[in-house]
């Protein structure tokens, strides 16, 4: 019977209003299936952007969003002119970059040395062995380079052995952003090969075997095969990378830094947290993770912009 | 790979050789990095603390091996009440993630339903946007009243957006043959769900129970803004105390003073072992359901 209520759909809807009232009754059903999900997405991620209006008032948990005290934009220019401004900033980009560069081409690099591997049954081991750190738990991996990074950990033994002078490293602002990183490519460049491998395995080989008749080596196929074959896959990861280039977690940096490492590890989300959730700051916190997210957000649109252009594909 | 196997291949010239060996030298010693701070964790765990402090350099085999730090962890309540509390939530949790992101992603792949155009902007927009921190905090823990609940752990981060069009797109290609017969013998959509599209998408299902349940697994941080009371940490938590802040003085306690800071020191690593073995477990079998996920993904994004 809805079969028959579908195909005679397209002739009897003469009006909007029809229309909408049929399509709302065959698809009663799942109509009612989805008033759960849409509750959730009410509850946990409108009524939050609801309340981030707190932002632009003087916040009181009494009084509510509706009830307080308006003060438009006091929070926002109290960040940007405060003293801490620049610094969270400039770490925030420090961090990002930092991650960017060194953390960006790692797991392109692993890929194009693993798609030379002669042995597929070693490839698999050196693939099950990197992607392995990925599963481990932040507060673990944490844990780990706390206790690595210590004077008497092993990094400090091995520094001592030749000849250096072991170092709690995470004590010096110096030391952090490296630990973060390396630590960062550590737990996610196997993982990060994966698409990689997946886009090498798709090149033509028949490629390959023209290049060799040819007469080119392994590295000039590399270079005029291989990398071509694989930048759509390079241009489409960097871009999504560049649109969250604001978006260092926090989670990682509250994990490691102290009072000696704050003025290079703090960075605006755990400054958004501290400020919020240990200080009970509410609008100014709020007015500082909502000045993080627009700047995300325009940053997202930017590349998906980019993205348009050179790969006429979007992310929406 | 094929051109591998091919004949061409076998007139290796000797640069060639020389990056073969190179390259597998090389893969050699990047999976010793990876591998060993495990296998640190793994043989400190088993060592005498004592002789571990007195140790410089890198282990290779358990010192002195002793159960003494997993003896030690198991007389401490603590952590069973963590583990205790990381299965509700992974088992809750996980559940309700797999109910909404498939009843989610069901009613979206349907074709012919106006408002789903709506429904997928509403959805897709909070992946890139959200009210942040402090208000999510208020509005779970003061409008919801979830504060030092279980629930705040996994009701308000149950649905991944991300997860859910993956599956979305596994079920658009399903065969709408198939339910259309459904519907003719009078099955309702709940029916089409959960006796025909579930059952044809068991694989994505599986990736999605992986994703989700390592999520719940691993994660902390709403515990610990949501949780006061001790009786509710879960797991991470009491790693967090133990590795980040260093307090090993609860897990030690009932050992002598002149012990407590030796075995303070491996009592960590058995904790780490404690909490990581489960995954590591699964992992072997799991790792090719993992990697699916990252490639459907992959595709559709």
């Amino acid at each position: 019977m809805i079969k028959k209520m579908q195909t005679n759909k397209k002739e009897t809807h003469t009006s909007k209003r029809q229309f909408l009232l049929h399509d709302l009754k065959i698809n009663r059903n799942l109509y009612i299936m989805m008033i759960p999900v849409l509750v959730y997405f009410l509850l946990f991620k409108y009524l939050p952007m609801y309340g981030a209006l707190m932002a632009f008032q003087d916040y009181s948990p009494k009084l509510g969003v509706w009830g307080s005290k308006w003060v438009g934009l006091k929070h926002f220019i109290n960040f940007v002119t405060a003293r801490s401004f620049w610094g969270l900033l400039g770490n925030t980009f420090r961090i990002s970059f930092s991650s960017l560069i060194f953390g960006f081409p790692a797991p392109i690099l692993l890929a194009l040395l693993m798609n030379e591997l002669q042995s597929m049954k070693f490839k698999k081991v050196v693939q099950n062995i990197t992607y392995l750190p990925h599963f481990i738990s932040l507060v673990v991996v944490c844990g780990l380079v706390k206790d690595f990074t210590m004077n008497d950990g092993v990094i400090g033994n091995l520094v001592e052995i030749f000849g250096g002078e072991p170092k709690t490293l995470l004590n010096y602002p110096e030391f952090f952003v490296p630990v973060y990183i390396i630590s960062d490519i550590w737990q996610g460049v196997g993982w990060g090969t994966i698409i990689y491998l997946s886009a090498l395995s798709a090149v033509d080989s028949t490629l390959y075997e023209a290049a060799t008749i040819d007469g080119a080596g392994r590295f000039k196929q590399v270079l005029h095969i291989t990398l071509p074959g694989i930048a759509p896959t390079i241009v489409i990861m960097l871009i999504l990378r560049l649109g969250s280039i604001l978006n260092v977690g926090f989670e990682k940096i509250i994990l490691l830094y102290n009072d000696s490492t704050m003025s290079v590890a703090d960075v605006i989300s755990s400054y958004v947290y501290r400020r919020g959730l240990i200080n009970l700051d509410w609008s100014f916190s709020s007015a500082v993770g909502l000045f993080n997210s627009v700047i995300n957000l325009i940053f997202l649109i930017g590349s998906n912009y980019i993205n348009k252009r050179v790969n006429e594909s979007s992310l929406w | 790979m094929k051109y591998r196997a091919n004949g061409s291949r076998l007139t290796i010239t000797k640069g060639q050789r020389v990056f073969n060996v190179f390259n597998v030298l090389i893969m050699i010693a990047l999976s010793v990095i990876m591998f060993y701070p495990m296998w640190h964790v793994f043989c400190a765990s088993f060592s005498n603390p004592k002789a571990l402090i007195g140790y410089r350099g890198i282990l290779l085999a358990p010192l002195e091996p002793t159960l003494l730090s997993y003896k030690m962890m198991f007389k401490n309540s603590m952590l069973i009440t963590g583990y205790k509390n990381t299965l509700i939530i992974l088992t809750a949790g996980t559940a309700l993630s797999i109910l909404l992101t498939s009843v989610c992603a069901y009613v979206l792949s349907r074709k012919n339903v106006y408002w789903n155009k709506l429904f997928s902007r509403i959805i897709i927009l909070t992946m890139f946007f959200g009210g942040g921190l402090v208000p999510t905090y208020l509005v779970v823990s003061k409008t919801l009243h979830m504060n030092n609940t279980l629930w705040a752990l996994f009701v308000p981060n149950a649905l991944s957006v991300y997860n859910m069009l993956i599956m979305r797109t596994s079920f658009a290609g399903i065969p709408q043959s198939l339910e259309e017969s459904a519907k003719l013998d009078g099955a309702g959509e709940w029916t089409i769900l959960f006796r025909i599209i579930i059952p044809l998408s068991k694989a994505i299902i599986a990736v999605m129970v992986l994703y989700y349940g390592v999520g719940y697994w691993n994660s902390w941080f709403d515990a610990s803004i949501y949780l006061k009371d001790r009786e509710l940490y879960p797991l991470q938590l009491f790693l967090r105390e133990i590795l980040i802040t260093n307090d090993t003085t609860q897990m030690a306690s009932g050992v002598g003073d002149m012990d407590k800071e030796s075995v303070g020191e491996t009592i960590k690593y058995s904790v780490i072992i404690f909490a990581t073995v489960p995954i590591l477990c699964v992992y072997p079998f799991l790792q090719k359901y993992f990697v699916q996920g990252v490639m459907i993904g992959a595709v559709k994004g």
